[in-house]
């Protein structure tokens, strides 16, 4: 199987649709002539030309308002907002037009549109373009939120996500972009509804997606040396929630700790931990505990902006409490 | 203009009347909930404008839809079990007063954030244009939606990539309670138009023929390939913002003023001074009114509540 970046992946997955369906468009700020601020769009403008490839002006309302409007006729709109933070200048579009207009009208309207947004911190950009907000998109029904972590889930889940008569929010983590990792050769799709084993074993479970994949797949390798057996389970999907996986793999290790980049409260670690109480009580051997952002805007200073971050020792600490 | 199109225009003008001042009644007896935002005093905008367009032409508006939806050819049953929040209204029971659409009648709704569908219909246009279709999407909205974001980068966007709009600004004076002086840095609407190199029209939104013949005259303009264009009808609502307005903000005499330059008893006048029809054949529509109306009332009232299951339908597509 051929390795390659995250950034590669995204590109290809983007790249073979539009060749596989005229109706996938691009839109959004510096996806053409620039060719994407991330770069993930490159050459696309000169191989697909301006009709697909549009450059909008900076302004994200109308970017995700138009986006659902050509998706109303039809069209398969890609809509590239430049950070997720970003996002919320658009809110009311994602959150009240977006997740909404179906159910509304009485199922009248169908909106396959695709909105791909980079975020997370690490990279000192200050307070307002470093935030991992995934969770409040996901508390929206109507709204499909995937958050992959690899090259591999990231090529395949964009792909069905072109292909979905539903809004996606697809989050990416500009730090990952960088990232290697084996690809299936050929054509190939992915679940948006799938939460994924990342690694077996058998001492405890631990719950987490995207860039912290990452993190928890480091602290996974320093543990056994320890002797201690982590599982990891991806969950790729914030909504729709896959807890099939984990409460399998819980009710194997019955100890959790769940790992997500955003703050702790009201986040992915209240919601799997309350779900896994709520259908897995009789097999809790210990608290579930949560590693999460420290609360406070993420400062520019790159010692504490990683003193903020969850580390791979945040996660090898809180698995051995539970231990 | 035919002879039968005066009088389709007449009876659709008349029917909104009607329709929404038995929508008015039900209301009080707690047969409507939520929001119920009157077009009564606007019918000529909606009419006039609707009755030019094409079946290729997407409509959108904003949330005082009932008028708009009956104009687009949504039965009057149809707008009334779906005010009750019956199965068979346009919406399933599902959006209420606010959320009529057809798609089957290229009605795209409905709209309840002010000012939120303008960033849709730019989209809209997108999709005909991208498709090569020669369909003009017709924008509606009010004179508080100017103010908001929205507007303006929707206007900017459709400048900018000379999408098929007629955005068509309905300036009914108030923001809700907030008059147009107070919320607006400009009065005239159009204006804010200029300021994108949008071309635009101001007319009276009072006469049903003024706004039709505007309408005519810029669908083709848009229709031609030259990018978007600006109308702003002059109008009036009659009722309060939505149920339960106490109408502080404004005078009595000031809505008697108005309804003095009634856009139906100017249509009718009008109609019969040229001799263009009868008086009869007027009163004649005007009892077919009452009957629809009635009608629409004990379908909507004997239509079913809907099912249980359908709390959960229509939530993802796929």
């Amino acid at each position: 199987m051929p390795k390659i970046t995250m950034r590669e992946a995204i590109s290809q997955a983007l790249w073979e649709e539009m060749e596989r369906d005229e109706r996938v468009f691009i839109l959004g700020e510096e996806v053409g002539v620039w060719g994407g601020t991330y770069a993930v769009t490159k050459g696309f403008y000169d191989h697909f030309g301006e009709k697909r490839v549009r450059d909008t002006p900076i302004a994200e309302a109308v970017i995700v308002g138009a986006a659902i409007g050509a998706a109303l006729t039809g069209l398969r709109p890609v809509a590239e907002l430049m950070t997720i933070n970003f996002a919320f200048a658009a809110m009311d579009h994602i959150v009240n037009e977006a997740a909404k207009l179906r159910y509304m009208f009485g199922g009248q309207f169908t909106i396959p549109l695709v909105l791909r947004a980079p975020g997370g911190g690490g990279r000192q950009l200050g307070a307002t373009h470093s935030q991992t907000p995934d969770v409040i998109f996901a508390h929206f029904p109507g709204l499909k939120v995937v958050a992959p972590g690899t090259p591999e889930d990231a090529k395949g889940m964009l792909k069905s996500a072109i292909r979905s008569d539903d809004p996606v929010l697809f989050i990416e983590h500009a730090t990952l972009y960088q990232v290697r990792g084996e690809v299936p050769d050929g054509e190939y799709t992915t679940a948006l509804d799938q939460a994924r084993v990342q690694r077996p074993g058998r001492d405890v479970t631990i719950v987490t997606y995207s860039k912290m994949l990452e993190i928890s797949l480091k602290a996974a390798d320093q543990l056994e040396k320890d002797g201690i057996q982590a599982e990891i389970v991806d969950l790729r999907c914030l909504r729709p929630l896959d807890m099939e996986p984990v409460l399998a793999s819980f009710k194997k290790t019955n100890r959790a700790v769940i790992v997500e980049e955003g703050w702790q409260s009201f986040g992915i670690g209240a919601e799997v931990s309350a779900r896994i109480y709520e259908q897995a009580f009789d097999y809790v051997d210990a608290p579930i505990r949560r590693v999460a952002q420290k609360e406070v805007p993420l400062p520019y200073n790159r010692t504490l902006e990683q003193m903020a971050l969850p580390q791979v020792e945040d996660v090898i600490q809180a698995v051995k409490e539970v231990l | 203009m035919e002879k039968s199109d005066y009088l389709e225009m007449y009876y659709q003008m008349v029917l909104i009347r009607r329709l929404e001042e038995r929508a008015a009644e039900l209301y009080q007896q707690g047969k409507i909930g939520g929001f119920l935002h009157l077009y009564i005093g606007q019918e000529a905008v909606s009419t006039g404008l609707i009755s030019a367009r094409k079946p290729q032409d997407r409509l959108i508006t904003a949330y005082r839809d009932h008028g708009v939806a009956l104009n687009a050819g949504i039965p009057a049953r149809a707008v009334m079990a779906e005010l009750l929040g019956k199965a068979t209204g346009t919406s399933k029971g599902k959006g209420g007063s606010m959320h009529m659409a057809d798609v089957e009648k290229n009605y795209w709704g409905g709209h309840a954030v002010v000012g939120a569908h303008l960033p849709i219909a730019t989209g809209l246009a997108l999709g005909d244009q991208y498709q090569g279709k020669d369909g003009v999407t017709i924008c509606m909205f009010g004179d508080g939606a100017t103010n908001i974001g929205f507007f303006h980068e929707a206007l900017n966007l459709s400048k900018v990539w000379n999408l098929p709009i007629l955005w068509v600004c309905e300036n009914n004076q108030y923001g809700m309670g907030t008059s147009v002086d107070r919320a607006s840095a400009v009065i005239e609407i159009r204006q804010k138009a200029q300021g994108y190199d949008i071309p635009n029209e101001r007319v009276n939104g009072m006469d049903v023929i003024e706004v039709r013949m505007a309408a005519e005259k810029h669908l083709e303009y848009v229709r031609s390939g030259n990018g978007p264009f600006f109308l702003e009808a002059v109008t009036y609502r009659y009722r309060g913002h939505s149920m339960g307005d106490p109408e502080r903000y404004r005078q009595k005499d000031e809505v008697e003023k108005w309804q003095e330059e009634d856009p139906i008893s100017i249509y009718r006048r009008y109609l019969l001074k040229d001799k263009i029809v009868r008086a009869t054949q007027l009163d004649d529509l005007e009892m077919k009114v009452e009957a629809e109306v009635q009608n629409a009332v004990e379908f909507a009232e004997s239509s079913p509540e809907p099912a249980a299951e359908e709390l959960f339908t229509n939530i993802y597509a796929d």
